[in-house]
């Protein structure tokens, strides 16, 4: 049997990935024809690739159907619950980086800060009979945040995408996404809130701690951290 | 890791028994649904609620949430009736996720008994308390108990603005927002450098550029001026600020910590209506043959727990499984009462027992 690596299916995320492993001697390619998510491992034995969505390699860590993954760690703590008793991580791969961040319209010169954001809240459910709607897709991460920042009177509205966009649609009031440069933020006349970011995030190798291994696996694994120095 | 549930028709012979004892001395049987209308309980409760009940949608009715627990249910369906004092007992399943606690049961029965529209708000906190104490008695349990009312007659009474005393008042159930606040409107905390400069400037209404979203110009500028106003208040006095710190701090017998109290209101008059109650309602339990001079009282008991409570509060909880969740909890929430009533208030108190803790304990005899 061999160890199964989940990476990232497509896009900057996977050539990065496919980078990062072939710097360490590791060759990692796709095969077969574009459309086609197959691929190969050479430099290392018994190690097979998996490509998937990066979002759905947190699942499959947690279950143990992958042994290895790439993905950021945004979306392991927002999908996996106790994620640190799931998965291990055992490298940062230092590309991906986003930050998971709250942002409010530029033009809310009053609000800077989560104790901001609570007063503003308040005043907006008093003056618009609804809790301040907050658009994003990590749910949990950001209501986490929020409670532990003492925001009330607030709503969390699902966006899976376009989410910068809310605000001006008149579907949310503010929002907390993923963001890199801001660029897109700013372009959307939204601020960054001045506080530390609900989660710094990166493209991330993780270990599952539940994928069960037979001693030639084990062995495989062993090869494969060796050879990557994680 | 896996939950051992004991076998679930053993805990509902125990709760159905403990619910016979509640009919038999004068309740109702009360039943409801287990899907509920979501946006009642996210309205009083907050987003938090998501992270703690089970959300499911209907395709024509919405966003419906798995019974979290009865009290919605069961103060809505008392409010659509002709408000008559009345005393109700259910039991039923509650659904409750445990993100932090994956070891505890999501899915388990509640025992609940609550007493609606009583004249004598002592008299019933006392029989409420005594009656889920003689349940459980034979389980030796630890009780737990607390006033959200001194907290609430605390922040009613400061000395401060009206702002200041409904921010207070919005987060007395947010113990680290509700200590940032005070430190802030004491002048104990450093102000963020965007409220100085927010502060400081000529227009800040100038710098806003393009106006997106719902939150209106006017708003904000109203947002900017109570900020002004705030700021041009007398900070809240370091005398007061210690007053809060020893009310919060009061951790003791019930009688000692009535005295303790009344200590602290020589300095805080506003206390005293809440001290009188408290007290009436020690007088009311040492009456039913509570052991109050060995009750513990927590002045901050039940602020971390859901909102609606805003009088007495109890739990009784076994030393020896201190990880168990507390095996009863209740207490007192006219104030749910009024925000379902629809202008309406009925005093209510009451609780519920958790029948398969009960089992896990060694079950009553």
């Amino acid at each position: 049997m061999t160890i199964k690596l989940g990476v990232p299916s497509k896009g900057r995320l996977m050539e990065k990935t496919f980078d990062w492993f072939g710097a360490r001697g590791v060759t990692l390619t796709r095969t077969g024809s574009e459309r086609e998510y197959a691929g190969a491992v050479e430099g290392v034995e018994g190690v097979d690739l998996v490509l998937l969505s990066a979002g759905e390699i947190p699942r499959e860590l947690a279950a143990g159907r992958i042994h290895l993954g790439v993905t950021g760690n945004d979306l392991i703590q927002e999908k996996l619950v106790q994620w640190d008793q799931k998965v291990e991580p055992l490298a940062a791969l230092g590309f991906g980086h986003a930050n998971l961040i709250v942002a409010v319209p530029q033009c809310w010169v009053d609000v800077d800060t989560l104790d901001d954001l609570d007063g503003a809240a308040a005043a907006f459910r008093a003056r618009h009979g609804f809790r301040m709607r907050i658009a994003t897709k990590y749910h949990r991460l950001v209501r986490d945040y929020l409670r532990r920042g003492g925001v009330a009177d607030y709503q969390l509205v699902d966006s899976q995408g376009a989410t910068e966009g809310t605000v001006k649609n008149l579907t949310a009031e503010a929002i907390a996404d993923i963001t890199s440069t801001g660029e897109t933020l700013r372009a959307n006349h939204l601020k960054i809130l001045d506080e530390p970011p609900v989660l710094e995030s990166q493209a991330t190798l993780f270990r599952s701690r539940v994928a069960e291994q037979s001693d030639d696996e084990r062995a495989a694994l062993r090869g494969l951290i060796d050879q990557l120095k994680v | 890791m896996p939950v051992v549930a004991p076998d679930k028709s053993r805990v509902r012979h125990a709760a159905e028994r403990i619910c016979d004892g509640f009919v038999a001395e004068g309740a109702a049987r009360f039943e409801t649904d287990i899907l509920l209308s979501a946006e009642v309980l996210l309205d009083l409760y907050g987003e938090d609620i998501r992270a703690r009940a089970y959300v499911t949608s209907d395709p024509d009715k919405g966003e419906m949430m798995l019974r979290p627990d009865f009290t919605v249910p069961v103060v809505q369906y008392h409010m659509q009736g002709d408000g008559a004092p009345a005393r109700y007992t259910y039991f039923g399943e509650v659904f409750r996720k445990q993100e932090d606690h994956p070891e505890r049961r999501s899915e388990f029965l509640q025992v609940g008994y609550e007493q609606f529209g009583d004249t004598d708000p002592a008299e019933a906190d006392a029989e409420v308390f005594g009656r889920f104490s003689d349940v459980l008695a034979p389980l030796g349990l630890r009780a737990a108990t607390g006033d959200i009312g001194i907290l609430i007659a605390m922040v009613d009474g400061l000395s401060t603005t009206e702002d200041r005393r409904a921010a207070l008042m919005r987060h007395i159930w947010r113990p680290a927002r509700f200590t940032a606040l005070v430190k802030r409107f004491a002048g104990l905390a450093p102000v963020p450098a965007s409220r100085t400069a927010l502060l400081a400037a000529e227009d800040p209404m100038q710098d806003t550029g393009v106006m997106i979203g719902l939150r209106s110009e006017r708003e904000i500028a109203a947002r900017i001026d109570a900020l002004r106003a705030d700021a041009a208040e007398a900070p809240m006095s370091e005398d007061e600020v210690a007053l809060i710190s020893a009310v919060l701090g009061v951790s003791e017998t019930c009688p000692n910590a009535l005295e303790h109290l009344r200590d602290i209101a020589v300095d805080m008059p506003g206390l005293l209506p809440a001290l009188d109650r408290f007290e009436a309602r020690c007088d009311a339990m040492a009456r039913r043959g509570v052991d109050v001079e060995n009750l513990p009282f927590e002045a901050s008991y039940g602020r971390t727990s859901m909102e609606y409570y805003n009088g007495f509060v109890f739990g009784f909880y076994s030393e020896a499984r201190p990880d168990l969740p507390p095996v009863a909890t209740g207490g007192r929430y006219d104030a749910l009462t009024r925000r379902l009533g629809q202008g309406r208030e009925i005093p209510a108190v009451g609780g519920v027992i958790r029948p398969d803790l009960v089992l896990d304990l060694g079950g009553l005899p």
